[in-house]
Protein backbone atom coordinates (compact mmCIF):
# COMPACT_ATOMS: atom_id res chain seq x y z
CA UNK A 1 0.00 0.00 0.00
CA UNK A 2 1.18 3.64 -0.69
CA UNK A 3 0.39 6.76 0.94
CA UNK A 4 0.58 9.88 -0.14
CA UNK A 5 1.43 13.13 1.68
CA UNK A 6 3.79 16.17 1.44
CA UNK A 7 7.12 16.96 1.91
CA UNK A 8 8.33 18.66 4.62
CA UNK A 9 11.84 17.89 4.83
CA UNK A 10 13.31 15.88 2.00
CA UNK A 11 14.93 12.14 2.29
CA UNK A 12 14.68 8.74 2.16
CA UNK A 13 14.39 6.03 4.76
CA UNK A 14 13.49 2.74 5.42
CA UNK A 15 12.29 1.03 9.17
CA UNK A 16 9.64 0.25 11.33
CA UNK A 17 6.72 2.02 12.26
CA UNK A 18 6.64 3.70 15.69
CA UNK A 19 2.71 4.62 15.99
CA UNK A 20 1.56 7.30 18.52
CA UNK A 21 -2.17 8.51 18.45
CA UNK A 22 -1.26 11.83 20.88
CA UNK A 23 0.96 14.97 19.81
CA UNK A 24 4.27 15.17 21.16
CA UNK A 25 6.80 17.57 22.89
CA UNK A 26 10.08 17.15 22.06
CA UNK A 27 10.98 19.44 24.56
CA UNK A 28 10.38 18.31 27.99
CA UNK A 29 8.82 15.08 26.70
CA UNK A 30 11.48 13.17 25.25
CA UNK A 31 15.26 12.52 26.83
CA UNK A 32 17.61 13.89 23.87
CA UNK A 33 19.83 11.63 25.19
CA UNK A 34 18.73 8.58 25.17
CA UNK A 35 15.32 8.99 22.39
CA UNK A 36 13.25 7.95 24.94
CA UNK A 37 9.57 8.98 25.70
CA UNK A 38 9.23 10.45 29.08
CA UNK A 39 5.78 12.82 29.13
CA UNK A 40 3.54 11.03 32.14
CA UNK A 41 0.93 9.24 30.73
CA UNK A 42 2.13 9.20 26.99
CA UNK A 43 0.85 6.36 24.64
CA UNK A 44 4.68 6.15 24.13
CA UNK A 45 5.88 6.43 27.35
CA UNK A 46 8.91 4.51 28.48
CA UNK A 47 9.37 3.79 24.34
CA UNK A 48 12.58 4.65 22.24
CA UNK A 49 11.99 6.37 18.95
CA UNK A 50 15.28 6.22 18.32
CA UNK A 51 16.46 4.42 14.84
CA UNK A 52 12.20 3.77 14.12
CA UNK A 53 9.89 5.51 11.63
CA UNK A 54 7.94 7.66 13.95
CA UNK A 55 4.22 8.60 13.24
CA UNK A 56 1.92 10.93 15.33
CA UNK A 57 -0.53 13.54 14.71
CA UNK A 58 1.31 17.10 15.22
CA UNK A 59 3.78 18.47 17.31
CA UNK A 60 2.90 20.19 20.82
CA UNK A 61 4.61 22.78 22.92
CA UNK A 62 7.89 24.86 23.40
CA UNK A 63 9.38 25.81 20.40
CA UNK A 64 12.39 24.93 21.95
CA UNK A 65 11.19 20.82 20.81
CA UNK A 66 13.50 21.72 17.14
CA UNK A 67 16.51 22.40 19.09
CA UNK A 68 15.72 18.98 20.90
CA UNK A 69 15.47 17.00 17.77
CA UNK A 70 18.66 18.41 16.65
CA UNK A 71 20.10 17.09 19.79
CA UNK A 72 18.07 13.47 19.05
CA UNK A 73 20.08 13.40 15.60
CA UNK A 74 23.54 14.81 17.31
CA UNK A 75 23.48 11.93 19.87
CA UNK A 76 22.36 9.44 17.04
CA UNK A 77 18.96 9.01 19.19
CA UNK A 78 16.43 10.89 16.23
CA UNK A 79 14.06 8.57 14.28
CA UNK A 80 14.52 7.77 10.91
CA UNK A 81 11.79 10.21 9.63
CA UNK A 82 8.61 11.75 10.68
CA UNK A 83 5.04 11.18 9.33
CA UNK A 84 2.27 14.07 10.68
CA UNK A 85 -0.96 14.08 9.97
CA UNK A 86 -0.75 17.79 10.45
CA UNK A 87 2.33 19.08 10.79
CA UNK A 88 3.05 22.23 12.59
CA UNK A 89 5.77 24.92 13.25
CA UNK A 90 8.14 22.87 16.01
CA UNK A 91 8.37 19.48 14.24
CA UNK A 92 8.82 21.23 10.35
CA UNK A 93 12.07 23.27 11.78
CA UNK A 94 13.41 20.49 13.76
CA UNK A 95 13.39 18.13 10.99
CA UNK A 96 14.95 20.74 8.50
CA UNK A 97 17.38 21.47 10.93
CA UNK A 98 18.01 17.57 11.91
CA UNK A 99 17.90 16.68 8.43
CA UNK A 100 15.53 13.91 9.36
CA UNK A 101 13.08 13.03 6.48
CA UNK A 102 9.47 14.16 7.40
CA UNK A 103 5.88 14.03 5.43
CA UNK A 104 2.41 15.17 6.83
CA UNK A 105 -1.11 14.90 4.97
CA UNK A 106 -0.61 11.16 5.67
CA UNK A 107 -3.84 9.33 6.75
CA UNK A 108 -1.66 8.01 9.59
CA UNK A 109 -4.85 5.29 10.73
CA UNK A 110 -3.78 3.50 8.14
CA UNK A 111 0.07 2.66 9.31
CA UNK A 112 0.18 0.24 12.61
CA UNK A 113 2.97 -0.52 14.90
CA UNK A 114 5.63 -2.70 13.74
CA UNK A 115 5.18 -2.57 10.42
CA UNK A 116 8.30 -1.81 7.55
CA UNK A 117 7.58 1.00 5.93
CA UNK A 118 9.89 3.24 3.34
CA UNK A 119 9.52 6.98 3.07
CA UNK A 120 10.27 8.96 -0.13
CA UNK A 121 10.05 12.76 1.48
CA UNK A 122 11.15 14.47 -1.97
CA UNK A 123 7.90 12.72 -3.55
CA UNK A 124 6.05 12.35 -0.46
CA UNK A 125 5.11 8.81 -0.72
CA UNK A 126 5.21 6.15 2.18
CA UNK A 127 5.10 2.59 0.99
CA UNK A 128 3.64 0.55 3.55
CA UNK A 129 4.19 -3.37 3.86
CA UNK A 130 3.18 -6.30 6.35
CA UNK B 1 4.96 29.67 -3.25
CA UNK B 2 6.72 32.30 -5.29
CA UNK B 3 10.04 33.04 -4.59
CA UNK B 4 12.03 36.04 -6.65
CA UNK B 5 15.08 35.26 -8.59
CA UNK B 6 16.93 36.50 -5.82
CA UNK B 7 15.00 34.13 -3.21
CA UNK B 8 15.84 30.76 -4.97
CA UNK B 9 19.27 31.77 -5.03
CA UNK B 10 19.67 31.78 -1.38
CA UNK B 11 17.74 28.53 -1.40
CA UNK B 12 19.91 26.91 -3.52
CA UNK B 13 23.08 28.12 -1.48
CA UNK B 14 24.94 30.58 -3.40
CA UNK B 15 24.71 32.80 0.06
CA UNK B 16 26.20 30.00 1.77
CA UNK B 17 24.84 27.13 4.03
CA UNK B 18 23.47 29.49 6.86
CA UNK B 19 21.37 31.50 4.57
CA UNK B 20 20.75 27.95 2.79
CA UNK B 21 19.09 26.38 5.69
CA UNK B 22 17.30 29.73 6.84
CA UNK B 23 15.70 29.67 3.28
CA UNK B 24 14.38 25.57 3.78
CA UNK B 25 12.95 27.18 7.15
CA UNK B 26 11.50 30.22 5.86
CA UNK B 27 9.88 28.29 2.29
CA UNK B 28 8.88 24.90 4.31
CA UNK B 29 6.90 27.36 7.14
CA UNK B 30 5.26 29.06 4.24
CA UNK B 31 4.13 26.09 2.63
CA UNK B 32 2.90 24.82 5.20
CA UNK B 33 0.56 28.33 6.86
CA UNK B 34 -0.49 28.53 2.69
CA UNK B 35 2.08 31.34 2.45
CA UNK B 36 2.11 33.25 -1.08
CA UNK B 37 5.10 35.16 -0.73
CA UNK B 38 8.09 36.16 1.45
CA UNK B 39 8.23 39.37 3.42
CA UNK B 40 11.21 41.69 4.23
CA UNK B 41 11.28 41.87 7.75
CA UNK B 42 12.73 45.32 9.81
CA UNK B 43 14.14 43.79 12.88
CA UNK B 44 14.15 40.23 14.68
CA UNK B 45 13.78 38.72 18.01
CA UNK B 46 15.97 35.26 19.13
CA UNK B 47 14.38 32.94 21.95
CA UNK B 48 16.37 29.92 22.59
CA UNK B 49 19.55 31.35 24.39
CA UNK B 50 19.78 29.23 27.81
CA UNK B 51 22.45 26.10 27.43
CA UNK B 52 20.26 25.17 29.81
CA UNK B 53 17.19 24.49 26.65
CA UNK B 54 20.09 24.57 23.71
CA UNK B 55 22.37 21.97 25.04
CA UNK B 56 26.08 20.42 23.12
CA UNK B 57 23.86 19.72 20.32
CA UNK B 58 22.09 23.13 19.83
CA UNK B 59 25.21 25.03 20.77
CA UNK B 60 27.03 22.84 17.89
CA UNK B 61 23.82 23.87 15.60
CA UNK B 62 24.38 27.74 16.28
CA UNK B 63 28.27 27.24 15.72
CA UNK B 64 27.52 25.36 12.20
CA UNK B 65 25.65 28.93 11.31
CA UNK B 66 28.22 31.45 12.54
CA UNK B 67 31.11 29.85 10.14
CA UNK B 68 29.41 31.65 7.17
CA UNK B 69 26.11 33.36 8.75
CA UNK B 70 25.51 37.15 9.14
CA UNK B 71 22.05 38.58 10.07
CA UNK B 72 20.89 41.36 7.74
CA UNK B 73 18.45 42.90 10.20
CA UNK B 74 18.90 44.34 13.49
CA UNK B 75 18.47 41.22 15.89
CA UNK B 76 18.65 41.29 19.83
CA UNK B 77 18.21 38.05 21.76
CA UNK B 78 16.21 36.68 24.61
CA UNK B 79 17.30 36.44 27.91
CA UNK B 80 20.24 33.83 28.81
CA UNK B 81 20.43 30.93 31.57
CA UNK B 82 22.82 33.43 33.45
CA UNK B 83 23.92 36.60 34.26
CA UNK B 84 26.86 37.06 31.99
CA UNK B 85 29.24 39.49 33.63
CA UNK B 86 27.86 38.73 37.64
CA UNK B 87 26.86 34.72 37.19
CA UNK B 88 28.86 34.01 40.36
CA UNK B 89 26.89 36.03 42.39
CA UNK B 90 23.39 33.78 41.36
CA UNK B 91 24.87 30.63 42.03
CA UNK B 92 25.83 29.33 38.62
CA UNK B 93 28.68 26.30 38.05
CA UNK B 94 31.74 27.39 36.37
CA UNK B 95 30.70 24.64 33.41
CA UNK B 96 27.63 25.93 32.81
CA UNK B 97 28.83 29.25 32.70
CA UNK B 98 31.42 28.28 30.17
CA UNK B 99 28.78 26.66 28.06
CA UNK B 100 26.44 29.86 28.21
CA UNK B 101 29.45 31.82 27.05
CA UNK B 102 29.86 30.05 24.33
CA UNK B 103 26.30 30.26 23.55
CA UNK B 104 26.58 34.25 23.27
CA UNK B 105 29.76 33.76 21.71
CA UNK B 106 28.30 31.95 18.70
CA UNK B 107 25.19 34.89 18.73
CA UNK B 108 28.18 37.46 18.73
CA UNK B 109 29.70 35.98 15.58
CA UNK B 110 26.40 36.10 13.73
CA UNK B 111 26.28 40.16 14.05
CA UNK B 112 23.34 39.59 16.71
CA UNK B 113 23.29 42.66 19.54
CA UNK B 114 23.79 40.39 22.49
CA UNK B 115 21.59 42.12 25.15
CA UNK B 116 19.56 39.26 26.30
CA UNK B 117 16.60 40.59 27.11
CA UNK B 118 12.73 39.68 26.78
CA UNK B 119 12.21 43.49 26.79
CA UNK B 120 14.09 44.30 23.43
CA UNK B 121 11.86 47.33 23.21
CA UNK B 122 13.82 48.59 26.24
CA UNK B 123 17.00 48.49 24.43
CA UNK B 124 16.51 49.91 21.11
CA UNK B 125 14.65 47.13 19.23
CA UNK B 126 11.33 49.18 19.09
CA UNK B 127 9.41 48.36 15.87
CA UNK B 128 7.13 51.29 14.41
CA UNK B 129 3.21 50.93 13.81
CA UNK B 130 2.17 48.58 11.36
CA UNK B 131 6.19 47.38 10.35
CA UNK B 132 6.53 43.37 9.80
CA UNK B 133 8.77 41.77 12.10
CA UNK B 134 9.99 38.51 13.22
CA UNK B 135 10.30 38.22 16.81
CA UNK B 136 10.18 35.11 19.30
CA UNK B 137 9.19 35.33 23.01
CA UNK B 138 5.61 35.09 23.23
CA UNK B 139 5.76 38.46 25.79
CA UNK B 140 7.47 40.23 23.71
CA UNK B 141 5.67 39.08 20.40
CA UNK B 142 2.28 39.93 21.99
CA UNK B 143 3.68 43.41 23.20
CA UNK B 144 4.99 44.54 19.62
CA UNK B 145 1.48 43.30 17.93
CA UNK B 146 -0.94 44.83 20.41
CA UNK B 147 0.66 48.11 22.36
CA UNK B 148 2.74 48.66 19.21
CA UNK B 149 0.66 47.81 16.46
CA UNK B 150 3.82 45.96 14.41
CA UNK B 151 3.21 42.93 12.57
CA UNK B 152 5.04 39.69 13.91
CA UNK B 153 3.96 35.66 14.13
CA UNK B 154 5.14 33.94 17.23
CA UNK B 155 8.28 32.47 15.89
CA UNK B 156 10.47 30.28 17.53
CA UNK B 157 13.88 30.05 17.82
CA UNK B 158 15.04 29.00 14.99
CA UNK B 159 12.47 30.28 12.36
CA UNK B 160 13.67 33.58 13.62
CA UNK B 161 16.96 32.86 13.35
CA UNK B 162 16.34 31.86 9.59
CA UNK B 163 14.38 35.06 9.52
CA UNK B 164 17.27 37.10 10.50
CA UNK B 165 19.88 35.35 8.25
CA UNK B 166 17.96 36.01 5.24
CA UNK B 167 15.72 39.67 6.46
CA UNK B 168 12.08 37.64 5.49
CA UNK B 169 9.64 35.84 7.28
CA UNK B 170 6.99 34.59 5.13
CA UNK B 171 3.87 36.06 4.58
CA UNK B 172 0.91 34.33 6.98
CA UNK B 173 -1.09 34.74 10.25
CA UNK B 174 -0.50 38.03 11.78
CA UNK B 175 1.52 39.52 9.02
CA UNK B 176 -1.97 39.71 7.02
CA UNK B 177 -4.83 42.73 8.26
CA UNK B 178 -7.53 40.14 7.92
CA UNK B 179 -6.05 37.74 10.08
CA UNK B 180 -5.70 40.63 13.21
CA UNK B 181 -9.42 41.12 13.35
CA UNK B 182 -11.04 40.46 17.58
CA UNK B 183 -12.60 37.30 17.34
CA UNK B 184 -13.99 38.19 20.81
CA UNK B 185 -15.25 40.70 23.28
CA UNK B 186 -14.18 40.65 26.17
CA UNK B 187 -15.51 42.71 28.57
CA UNK B 188 -14.05 43.63 31.90
CA UNK B 189 -16.19 45.00 35.38
CA UNK B 190 -13.05 45.10 37.63
CA UNK B 191 -11.06 47.70 39.32
CA UNK B 192 -7.16 46.94 37.99
CA UNK B 193 -3.96 48.74 39.27
CA UNK B 194 -0.65 47.57 39.15
CA UNK B 195 1.31 44.44 37.70
CA UNK B 196 -0.04 41.68 39.76
CA UNK B 197 -3.82 42.98 38.86
CA UNK B 198 -2.71 43.22 35.14
CA UNK B 199 -1.59 39.69 35.47
CA UNK B 200 -3.76 38.30 37.23
CA UNK B 201 -6.48 40.25 34.18
CA UNK B 202 -4.02 37.71 31.67
CA UNK B 203 -4.93 34.52 33.42
CA UNK B 204 -8.24 35.23 33.85
CA UNK B 205 -8.52 36.08 30.21
CA UNK B 206 -6.30 33.63 28.76
CA UNK B 207 -7.82 30.18 30.41
CA UNK B 208 -11.16 31.71 29.20
CA UNK B 209 -10.51 32.45 25.52
CA UNK B 210 -7.65 30.22 25.08
CA UNK B 211 -5.60 31.59 21.22
CA UNK B 212 -8.54 33.76 19.95
CA UNK B 213 -7.89 37.14 19.47
CA UNK B 214 -10.28 38.99 22.59
CA UNK B 215 -11.00 42.75 21.79
CA UNK B 216 -11.30 43.95 25.42
CA UNK B 217 -13.74 46.68 26.87
CA UNK B 218 -13.65 48.26 29.98
CA UNK B 219 -10.22 48.91 30.94
CA UNK B 220 -9.89 53.19 31.88
CA UNK B 221 -5.83 53.15 32.41
CA UNK B 222 -3.07 51.00 31.56
CA UNK B 223 0.83 51.75 31.61
CA UNK B 224 3.50 50.36 30.22
CA UNK B 225 4.59 48.22 33.08
CA UNK B 226 0.93 47.08 33.10
CA UNK B 227 0.80 45.80 29.58
CA UNK B 228 4.02 44.42 29.34
CA UNK B 229 3.00 42.03 32.21
CA UNK B 230 -1.00 41.56 30.49
CA UNK B 231 0.94 40.37 27.39
CA UNK B 232 3.56 37.75 29.34
CA UNK B 233 0.56 36.73 30.94
CA UNK B 234 -2.38 36.50 28.05
CA UNK B 235 0.14 34.68 25.86
CA UNK B 236 1.14 32.28 28.63
CA UNK B 237 -2.14 31.21 30.18
CA UNK B 238 -3.99 31.44 26.86
CA UNK B 239 -1.78 31.93 23.60
CA UNK B 240 -2.77 34.69 21.31
CA UNK B 241 0.11 36.70 19.90
CA UNK B 242 -2.10 39.93 19.74
CA UNK B 243 -5.13 41.31 21.81
CA UNK B 244 -6.86 44.88 21.38
CA UNK B 245 -8.31 47.07 24.21
CA UNK B 246 -10.29 49.71 23.17
CA UNK B 247 -8.90 52.74 23.85
CA UNK B 248 -5.45 51.94 24.41
CA UNK B 249 -3.69 50.05 21.67
CA UNK B 250 -3.64 51.49 18.61
CA UNK B 251 -4.70 48.86 15.90
CA UNK B 252 -8.62 49.15 14.36
CA UNK B 253 -10.44 46.05 14.41
CA UNK B 254 -14.14 44.71 14.33
CA UNK B 255 -16.45 44.17 17.01
CA UNK B 256 -17.23 40.45 17.59
CA UNK B 257 -20.23 38.96 17.82
CA UNK B 258 -19.02 36.63 20.73
CA UNK B 259 -18.65 37.91 24.02
CA UNK B 260 -17.72 37.20 27.04
CA UNK B 261 -17.41 39.13 31.02
CA UNK B 262 -14.87 39.31 33.15
CA UNK B 263 -15.79 40.09 36.92
CA UNK B 264 -13.83 41.29 39.87
CA UNK B 265 -14.68 37.45 41.63
CA UNK B 266 -12.49 36.46 38.53
CA UNK B 267 -9.02 38.38 38.77
CA UNK B 268 -9.58 37.25 42.87
CA UNK B 269 -9.92 33.87 41.90
CA UNK B 270 -6.78 33.75 39.56
CA UNK B 271 -4.72 35.78 42.16
CA UNK B 272 -5.48 32.53 44.44
CA UNK B 273 -5.20 29.90 41.77
CA UNK B 274 -1.04 31.17 41.25
CA UNK B 275 -1.07 31.17 44.95
CA UNK B 276 -0.13 28.06 46.65
CA UNK B 277 2.93 28.59 48.97
CA UNK B 278 2.42 28.19 52.42
CA UNK B 279 3.30 30.77 55.43
CA UNK B 280 6.94 31.01 55.91
CA UNK B 281 8.09 28.92 53.20
CA UNK B 282 8.85 31.77 50.44
CA UNK B 283 13.03 31.61 50.06
CA UNK B 284 13.16 33.53 46.44
CA UNK B 285 11.79 37.06 45.55
CA UNK B 286 12.23 37.38 41.98
CA UNK B 287 10.64 40.64 40.03
CA UNK B 288 11.26 41.57 36.86
CA UNK B 289 9.26 38.85 34.59
CA UNK B 290 9.14 40.35 31.75
CA UNK B 291 12.08 42.13 32.38
CA UNK B 292 12.12 45.50 34.63
CA UNK B 293 11.42 48.93 33.31
CA UNK B 294 13.47 51.99 34.88
CA UNK B 295 10.42 52.97 36.83
CA UNK B 296 9.91 49.66 38.34
CA UNK B 297 13.78 50.20 39.54
CA UNK B 298 12.92 53.66 41.13
CA UNK B 299 10.26 52.29 42.88
CA UNK B 300 12.26 49.08 44.12
CA UNK B 301 14.67 51.21 44.88
CA UNK B 302 12.11 53.31 47.06
CA UNK B 303 10.96 50.34 48.78
CA UNK B 304 14.27 49.24 50.09
CA UNK B 305 15.84 52.17 51.11
CA UNK B 306 17.75 51.55 53.97
CA UNK B 307 16.45 48.02 54.28
CA UNK B 308 18.05 44.60 54.07
CA UNK B 309 16.64 41.61 52.58
CA UNK B 310 16.68 38.34 54.47
CA UNK B 311 15.83 36.07 51.46
CA UNK B 312 17.80 35.67 47.90
CA UNK B 313 16.11 38.31 46.27
CA UNK B 314 16.43 38.95 42.03
CA UNK B 315 16.05 42.12 40.60
CA UNK B 316 15.71 40.55 36.79
CA UNK B 317 16.64 43.39 34.02
CA UNK B 318 18.45 44.18 30.70
CA UNK B 319 21.54 45.47 31.32
CA UNK B 320 21.69 48.92 29.00
CA UNK B 321 18.73 49.19 31.58
CA UNK B 322 20.44 48.65 35.11
CA UNK B 323 23.06 51.18 33.45
CA UNK B 324 20.16 54.04 33.57
CA UNK B 325 19.78 52.99 37.53
CA UNK B 326 23.56 52.77 38.29
CA UNK B 327 23.73 56.03 37.01
CA UNK B 328 20.73 57.14 39.12
CA UNK B 329 21.86 56.07 42.45
CA UNK B 330 19.28 53.61 42.58
CA UNK B 331 21.23 50.18 41.37
CA UNK B 332 23.23 51.48 44.91
CA UNK B 333 20.45 51.60 46.99
CA UNK B 334 19.15 48.28 45.57
CA UNK B 335 22.46 46.09 46.08
CA UNK B 336 23.48 47.67 49.70
CA UNK B 337 20.05 45.99 50.77
CA UNK B 338 21.66 42.88 49.63
CA UNK B 339 18.85 42.15 46.82
CA UNK B 340 20.76 40.80 43.96
CA UNK B 341 20.36 42.16 40.05
CA UNK B 342 19.88 39.07 37.59
CA UNK B 343 20.95 40.97 33.84
CA UNK B 344 20.36 39.33 31.25
CA UNK B 345 18.75 36.21 32.79
CA UNK B 346 15.75 35.37 35.23
CA UNK B 347 14.21 33.41 37.36
CA UNK B 348 12.66 31.73 34.46
CA UNK B 349 15.33 30.55 32.07
CA UNK B 350 17.72 30.52 34.64
CA UNK B 351 19.37 26.79 36.25
CA UNK B 352 17.29 26.94 39.61
CA UNK B 353 15.82 23.65 39.92
CA UNK B 354 16.31 22.21 43.46
CA UNK B 355 18.13 25.18 44.98
CA UNK B 356 14.74 26.73 45.94
CA UNK B 357 11.48 25.91 47.42
CA UNK B 358 9.49 28.56 46.73
CA UNK B 359 8.94 32.30 45.16
CA UNK B 360 7.27 35.11 45.34
CA UNK B 361 6.85 37.19 42.69
CA UNK B 362 4.63 39.90 40.78
CA UNK B 363 4.65 37.71 37.39
CA UNK B 364 1.91 35.29 36.67
CA UNK B 365 4.05 34.10 33.58
CA UNK B 366 6.78 33.76 36.79
CA UNK B 367 4.71 31.77 38.45
CA UNK B 368 3.78 29.62 35.82
CA UNK B 369 7.44 28.88 34.66
CA UNK B 370 8.38 28.73 38.75
CA UNK B 371 5.67 25.89 38.81
CA UNK B 372 6.28 24.35 35.90
CA UNK B 373 10.15 24.03 35.25
CA UNK B 374 11.67 24.56 38.94
CA UNK B 375 8.50 22.98 40.64
CA UNK B 376 8.59 25.95 43.02
CA UNK B 377 5.09 26.43 44.96
CA UNK B 378 4.32 30.70 44.38
CA UNK B 379 3.02 33.44 46.18
CA UNK B 380 1.86 35.86 43.49
CA UNK B 381 1.75 39.53 45.31
CA UNK B 382 2.55 43.45 44.19
CA UNK B 383 5.69 44.79 43.84
CA UNK B 384 5.49 46.23 47.33
CA UNK B 385 4.45 42.81 48.81
CA UNK B 386 7.13 40.86 47.09
CA UNK B 387 9.71 43.53 48.67
CA UNK B 388 8.11 43.32 51.82
CA UNK B 389 8.27 39.41 51.76
CA UNK B 390 12.32 39.86 50.64
CA UNK B 391 12.96 41.95 54.01
CA UNK B 392 10.82 40.38 56.53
Amino acid sequence: MNLKGRKICAGKAEGEAIVSEQGISFYGGVDPDTGIVVEKGHDLEGKSIAGKILIFPQGKGSTVGSYTMYRLKKNNKAPLAIINKECETIVAVGAIISEIPCIDKIDITQIKNGQKLKVDAENGIVEVNG
Amino acid sequence: MELTNEEQEMLAGKQGNAVKKSMEILVALGEIFGAKRLIDVASVQVAGVSYHNLGDAGLEFLEELAKDGKVKVLTTLNPAGMDLENWQNLGISPEFAEKQKKVIEAFEKLGIVTTCTCTPYFIGNLPRFREHIAWSESSAVAFSNSVIGAFTNKEGGPSALAAALTGKTPEYGLHLEENRQAQVLVKVNAKLEGTRDFGALGYAVGKKIGNKIPLIKGIQKANIEELKTFSASIATYGGTGLYHIEGITPAKTITPKEEILIVEQEIEDAKKALNDAAEGEIDLVAVGCPHCSIKELQKIAQLLDGKKVKKETWICVARPVKSIADKMGYSKIIEESGAKFACDTCMAVAPLKGRFKALATDSAKGCFYGRGSNSFKTKFCTLEECIKEATE
